[in-house]
């Protein structure tokens, strides 16, 4: 045993709270939420922003529209599945249909490093083409800025979208009520798993693609069958656990899922096992949820099926009636936890 | 999946805890080592299927809770350097030093680079020749045949620029040092699967004997820990001290032969600093002899530096089983995973950290403080008889409570 001189129980000082950026504070956890409440917010404060949805939504004239923005930084630049230009015409054209908007217009703008390859930037730009088309949108305006080798890692693209809201519905997490119903659109943690594995150089016995897609169909056809939508996330960064919790937190409300009832491919759980990743923690592209009066949930789940991209929608939980602001989990034995919010991304661990 | 999903079974696991409760006869108090046990038991709530009478406590099986604290420095003193490219794996980016993390470092500026092997590490200094590529070699038995193998690998192929910061620990002594305790609340161990299935068992008879403690080779999920336990408490229920292997579908009573040897003729058995336990006699390995040339602690002029370790953190007495992170007042207050006071609230592995994910809810964290435990029966520090207490209740002669689970 230890010398008792030596022997210390005690561990060292605390590290004062972070003065610099850090990469943690892009991984959509804690980190994340704490620059955006300390610095960001502070700086712009308006009641759109307090919102806390994927985009904003107002009144222009007699129309309402929704505005968003998002910044695609990946490496690398084309994946199994899909490549940067599909994510920055997807991603944003997901983040108008979480506000329940027809997306209309888009913008990009590209920052491209010293060195790129034309014929990269060529492939990067038919993939964006060909997802507006998809998505029925126009990159209508856009930007180009061209930094030193070393300086940006190949392109980074911003798109902002402008979408029209065609309904009376309200969606946010404000709109959450005790009862609701959790509708997941189709199994999680493949684009996470994609990009790691590419990243990495990690081989599995098949390729597991992203499932990055446009999601914007299967919601405007709720809305048209007048399925009274609550709220509506897609579940990037952050994963659906992330997603869900910051819905309970804005909404106060207690969501209760179930494990068995959230659907995670085999080959998505067979990495995470070796990684020691949580699937529900994982980037989706493609995926979402919606919050439905159990009443409509049925209907809801019928008009999803239809949708290829939302073929696999399955009810996974509700919220609960209870003052609690958190998210618990039905383990698959039957046992019950908390759902939290992680730091910053995950790591890979030891052993 | 297979060769998860069988192990998860809902229906299997109702079963063995059903035999566990009809096994019990009065409390027990076993120890899981690994952290990686421990995540599991949160995770899965499997301690919410035990008999109150059973009680696990979370032991010191966590490599990056271990770690010193003067080797967070010195890893980050090296990282910092110009010419050096520092690898580890992930979750040692966050555990705190005395001055900074490997995150800051990385943030000011350093090359530090997370990889999922130490042959990543070895590739990349073959990719940089004009770089010293530094490899944290941290962990249990587990990751020492990998890291022994990197520096085999560089020796045979002349490779000069890569290094290893050994910070190797060992199990059988850190069993030991919680046995030998004047506070040991342990009344039979379950061993790390994984540490087995490299070391094998036999180093585990002695101490059986000696403490007259039962130790089951355990695995990883659900279904292993309820029958590892189950295999505790038949053990301890018979007067029995014995080492049985609950993992057999991984380990050999010998463990894995050629990795064995080959840490043998990288590694030498040393003295090593445990967090949470201060130095532990012959508890760790370091580089042999013949080696030396790749250790980056020689390399780098670090062996001499030393760091005390002060706070209020409790994580030793966490690390030793003598307390729940939920007995400590800086839980999940002052302490959190992004503002962390010691390393068992920053790792995957971490026991504060497991029970901050997976216990913590929102309505106990704005309750009075101090924070009452959420998921413990026993939340007091007295030590049971070693013998096992009375036939109806724990040693203070009441009846534990039924669990009772989160408000």
């Amino acid at each position: 045993m230890a010398d008792e001189k030596t022997f210390t129980l005690n561990c060292p000082l605390p590290i004062a709270p972070q003065k610099q950026v850090l990469l943690a504070h892009g991984g959509g956890g804690k980190l994340m939420h704490d620059l955006l409440e300390r610095y960001v917010v502070p700086a712009f404060r308006n009641p759109q922003l307090e919102a806390r949805h994927d985009g904003a939504v107002f009144r222009v004239g007699g129309a309402r529209l929704a505005f968003t923005t998002d910044s695609y930084v990946v490496r690398p630049l084309f994946f199994p599945g899909g490549d940067i230009g599909s994510l920055a015409v997807n991603g944003t054209v997901n983040d108008l249909a979480m506000c329940g908007a027809r997306p209309l217009y888009l913008s990009a703008g590209l920052i491209l490093e010293e060195g790129l390859s034309l014929d990269v930037l060529q492939r990067v730009l038919d993939s964006m083409r060909i997802c507006a088309e998809a998505a029925k949108v126009q990159v209508v305006t856009g930007d180009t800025k061209v930094v030193d080798q070393g300086k940006g890692d190949g392109i980074f693209i911003n798109t902002a979208g402008v979408g029209v809201v065609e309904h009376g519905l309200e969606i946010g997490p404000a709109r959450v009520r005790p009862g609701d119903v959790i509708l997941l659109s189709s199994d999680v943690g493949r684009h996470g798993i994609a990009i790691m594995a590419v990243r990495e150089g990690l081989e599995f016995e098949s390729t597991i693609q992203s499932d990055c897609a446009p999601v914007a169909a299967p919601v405007l056809a709720l809305v048209a069958a007048g399925i009274e939508i609550h709220c509506l996330r897609d579940l990037t960064r952050g994963g659906l656990a992330t997603a869900l919790i910051e819905i309970a937190e804005t909404a106060g409300a207690h969501i209760r899922v179930e494990e068995a009832r959230i659907a995670v491919e085999e080959n998505v759980c067979g990495a995470c096992e070796i990684l020691g990743f949580d699937p529900l923690y994982l980037a989706n592209e493609g995926r979402f949820i919606a919050i439905v009066p159990a009443a409509c949930a049925e209907r809801a789940l019928g008009i999803l099926r239809e949708y290829e991209v939302s073929s696999q929608a399955a009810t996974i939980g509700h919220v609960a009636e209870s003052p609690a602001r958190l998210v618990t989990l039905q383990t698959r034995l039957g046992t019950e936890r908390v759902l939290d919010m992680l730091s910053g991304e995950q790591l890979p661990r030891i052993c | 999946m297979k060769f998860v999903d069988e192990f998860r079974d809902a229906e299997a696991a109702r079963q063995l805890a059903a035999a566990i409760h009809g096994a019990v006869t009065r409390p027990w108090t076993i120890m899981e080592v690994c952290g990686g046990q421990t995540h599991a038991i949160m995770k899965f709530g499997i301690d919410e299927l035990l008999p109150a009478p059973v009680t696990l406590l979370h032991g010191p099986g966590c490599p990056v809770c271990v770690t010193p604290v003067e080797l967070i420095d010195k890893a980050t003193q090296i990282a910092a350097l110009r010419e050096v490219i520092f690898c580890s794996f992930g979750d040692m980016l966050r555990v705190p030093g005395t001055r900074c993390d490997l995150f800051h470092v990385k943030a000011n500026g350093g090359d530090v680079r997370v990889v999922y092997s130490p042959l990543d590490a070895v590739k990349l200094a073959r990719q940089n020749p004009a770089k010293e590529v530094v490899f944290f070699a941290v962990g249990f038995e587990t990751t020492a045949p990998a890291n022994a193998m990197a520096v085999y690998q560089a020796r045979q192929t002349g490779l000069e620029n890569f290094s290893l910061l050994v910070s190797h620990v060992l199990v059988p002594p850190a069993l030991e040092a919680v046995l030998n305790s004047p506070d040991n609340r342990v009344q039979a161990f379950l061993a790390a699967g994984h540490v087995c299935t490299v070391m094998g068992y036999e180093e585990y008879h002695p101490l059986a004997s000696k403490y007259h403690v039962p130790i089951v080779v355990t695995g990883f999920e659900p279904l292993d820990i309820l029958q590892g336990v189950h295999m505790c408490v038949r053990q301890l229920e018979q007067g029995r001290a014995e080492v049985e292997n609950q993992y057999s579908r991984s380990v050999r009573p010998q463990g894995n032969v050629p990795a064995r040897e080959l840490m043998s003729k990288v590694f030498r058995v040393v003295h090593r600093k445990w967090r949470g336990f201060g130095e532990i006699p012959r508890s760790g390995l370091g580089l042999a002899e013949g080696y030396r040339q790749y250790d980056a602690e020689i390399k780098f002029g670090v062996e001499a530096y030393s760091a005390a370790e002060d706070s209020e953190c409790v994580s030793g007495e966490v690390l030793r089983g003598i307390r729940k992170p939920t007995e400590c007042s800086a839980f999940g207050l002052r302490c959190t995973p992004e503002h962390p006071l010691g390393a068992t609230m920053v790792s995957n592995e971490g026991t504060c950290a497991a029970y901050y994910r997976y216990r913590r809810t929102r309505v106990e964290l704005a309750s009075s403080s101090p924070l009452q435990p959420v998921c413990r029966r026993d939340t007091s520090l007295a030590c049971p008889e070693r013998s096992g207490g009375t036939a109806d209740g724990d040693a203070s002669g009441t009846p534990p409570e039924p669990f009772r689970s989160r408000p």
